[in-house]
């Protein structure tokens, strides 16, 4: 009794109210529309009748992860300069998008990749294929939006251990879909867009108003070759012993990109440590960024329930114009998140000496409370507000991608593989059976992950699907000669191997944590032990995008040329609905003789 | 679209039609995204090879951070809305010419 009322009596009213109000809100959002459509096609033609700015809006909803609202801000405090790289490729990576793959696979009628797949090479296989890299992504994306839920309850109620928030959190998103189902999502995510956006922007302004601006926060700390930082802050708190140094946090190849070469030195003898740093740490971490900017450009290209999204605006100009408003609409919010990184670097320095859910990445929830101790109910309020967008945050994207995830369960593995004869009624019940297996295995997996970054763990999400599915568009919608073969060869060999090489970093990264799970998995501690014997190779599984993805483009041209004879038969006219103007009809035109001939 | 069969079918479904149909839209998408990625790729160059020019400061912030924390999401803009204007009247060319 006494142990349950403890962490009540800490809490915060304040936070707790806004928390639940935004819990409610979605909730009761999410059975409100559900209940205002009928069929299960309103979910697109919802979509259809959606103005630019809600879609736009929806797209941007879940667009933003935990990892956007508290992964960036954390990254950027614990690593400095180079964590920038992430927002800023998370908001380009839509630029790809928009330039080669999204006009196109508009027009050739597809809403989800495994569609795609199959009519693009007339082939159920490739579905199946297709349905199984859905998951694999979806899983590791889900990851860190469990963390995100643990870390967050974990500082409202104090004393709370992290993984009843990951349960907890877990379960009500996953009721909330097995009962609601997909329908009528676009005002949900919407709506939570703008909570995010004021959540992240409002203590921004009110922060920088007390405390000083981006550039003075920024001017406290010394670059290589000054003796003092232009703009010394006298509210600067002195920096703990875990921090980086300011010439290292605040200029390009900091500690996130040397952190393997680091590593290495550290195990030499320590006569040779400063030669062996002058020779590899520069070049390495020069080629650790381009492998992240190419994971994450990439990625963003090839995820799959971003891509679902966004075709929800079938109509030609205005899905053009919709990408246009989300890229600004990203942009605007990620200016923010590495402004709470660097005023948290000046003023809270002791997050520091914290790991997991205690250390630098709840730097957004943590900073408001600064406030608080100056003018009291503003400042808790301002933490209430915070705390509701990172509530958003995790619910929002977890419930795209559950709803994703469980789509492709029930819709594509049960209803088109195991029992294609299975009236709706069975599919409705298969959908909510998945959408609780898929909910468990991800709170499972939620926690595991705690002493793992969030922003870490996204970037190994987009590297998988920069090194499967972006090979797989590309090469798909540009060149006409690709087969089946080649396409699916190159995309779970790419694909595979990123995720091989994600987990071991993440394994041998866990073996190393001091808690429980330095327990479960011992076995890869001399992993680590490897590392540092050969950087380059850490830094090549840290970060595999750099040669998955020419790997798979590689294997999908040899194998396509080699299997020449495989073209679909029908190439030109499928090229000509993903490249013609939609005005000139051809869609329909093909669809119809696609029709006729199945009827022979 | 009213009519299911466009009005000069010869010329839609030719080959030269679809190359000449992939080819502009290519050009139009390679020239942006070439664009982009100098950019893009060109700033670990700089700070690779420049580092005392980039960390220079302005106004509190050091030039790489300036470019890439603020600058980059505006450039990024005015690409995507230049090809957008670009490709909406390529397509209406397009359709132009085919009705013609």
């Amino acid at each position: 009794m006494h142990l349950l009322l403890l962490p009540l009596a800490a809490v915060d009213p304040w936070i707790l109210s806004f928390s639940l109000v935004t819990v409610v809100a979605t909730i009761g959002m999410g059975f409100w529309s559900a209940r205002s459509s009928k069929t299960a096609s309103d979910f697109f033609v919802a979509g259809r009748s959606v103005s630019v700015g809600w879609n736009a809006s929806a797209i941007s909803g879940e667009y933003l992860s935990a990892a956007s609202f508290m992964g960036i801000a954390g990254m950027v405090m614990s690593s400095g300069y180079d964590a920038l790289w992430y927002p800023v490729c998370y908001a380009c990576g839509y630029l790809f998008l928009l330039l080669f793959i999204a006009g196109p696979l508009r027009r050739f009628g597809a809403y989800t990749i495994p569609d795609f797949a199959e009519g693009r090479y007339d082939s159920p296989l490739f579905r199946k294929i297709a349905v199984c890299f859905v998951l694999f992504i979806g899983f590791f994306y889900t990851m860190p939006q469990m963390k995100g839920a643990g870390t967050t309850l974990a500082y409202i109620f104090p004393g709370l251990p992290y993984w009843v928030g990951v349960v907890l959190v877990g379960a009500v998103i996953t009721l909330n879909v097995s009962l609601g189902g997909m329908k009528g999502i676009t005002l949900v995510q919407a709506f939570q867009y703008w909570i995010k956006l004021f959540a992240i922007s409002a203590p921004v302004f009110v922060l920088m108003a007390v405390f000083g601006f981006y550039n003075g926060q920024l001017g406290a700390n010394v670059v290589t070759g000054e003796t003092t930082a232009p703009m010394a802050m006298a509210a600067r708190a002195p920096l703990v012993e875990k921090a980086p140094k300011d010439t290292a946090w605040i200029a390009p190849f900091g500690p996130l990109t040397t952190k393997a070469v680091a590593a290495a030195a550290a195990a030499l003898p320590a006569d040779q440590r400063a030669a062996f740093l002058a020779d590899h740490q520069r070049p390495y971490s020069l080629l650790y960024t381009y492998s992240l900017i190419i994971a994450l450009v990439c990625g963003t290209a090839g995820l799959p329930h971003i891509l679902v999204r966004f075709y929800t605006n079938p109509d030609g100009g205005a899905a053009k114009r919709t990408t246009m408003w989300v890229m600004i609409l990203i942009g605007v919010f990620y200016v923010f998140p590495p402004i709470f990184g660097v005023i948290g670097r000046n003023l809270m320095p002791e997050l520091y000496s914290g790991v997991g859910a205690k250390g630098t990445d709840k730097v957004v929830l943590e900073l408001p409370t600064l406030l608080a101790a100056k003018f009291g109910v503003l400042g808790s309020i301002l933490s209430g507000i915070t705390c509701a967008g990172a509530f958003a945050a995790f619910m929002s994207t977890f419930s795209g991608l559950l709803v994703s995830m469980t789509g492709a369960l029930a819709h594509d593995v049960y209803g088109r593989m195991l029992r294609p004869a299975s009236t709706p009624a069975e599919r409705l019940r298969a959908f909510k059976i998945s959408a609780v297996l898929i909910g468990g295995v991800a709170v499972l997996l939620g926690c595991f992950v705690e002493p793992l970054e969030i922003n870490f763990m996204v970037g190994q999400a987009f590297a998988i699907a920069a090194a499967s599915y972006f090979p797989l568009l590309f090469m798909s919608v540009w060149w006409r000669g690709m087969t089946m073969k080649g396409a699916a060869t190159g995309m779970l060999t790419g694909g595979l191997c990123a995720l091989g090489a994600a987990a071991l970093t993440n394994f041998s990264t866990l073996a190393t944590d001091k808690g429980p799970m330095g327990k479960v998995f011992v076995g890869f501690a001399p992993l680590n032990t490897f590392w540092a014997a050969h950087p380059l190779l850490r830094i090549l599984c840290d970060q595999p995008a750099i040669w998955a993805v020419p790997l798979s483009l590689f294997l999908m041209i040899v194998i396509s040329k080699a299997t020449a004879a495989q073209v679909p038969a029908d190439i030109r006219m499928k090229m000509l609905v993903l490249h013609a103007p939609e005005e000139l009809g051809l869609k329909q035109e093909y669809i119809q003789e696609h029709t006729a001939g199945a009827g022979h | 679209m009213s009519s299911p069969t466009p009005p000069d079918n010869d010329q839609i479904h030719s080959e030269s039609f679809l190359r000449l149909l992939m080819r502009r839209q290519l050009k139009l998408s390679i020239a942006c995204a070439a664009t982009f990625l100098v950019v893009l790729l060109g700033l670990p160059l700089l700070n690779y090879f420049a580092p005392a020019l980039m960390a220079t400061r302005v106004a509190g912030f050091t030039w790489s951070w300036l470019i890439l924390g603020v600058l980059f999401f505006p450039f990024v803009w005015i690409i995507s809305w230049l090809f957008i204007r670009r490709s909406i009247a390529l397509e209406a060319a397009e359709v132009k010419s085919v009705k013609r």
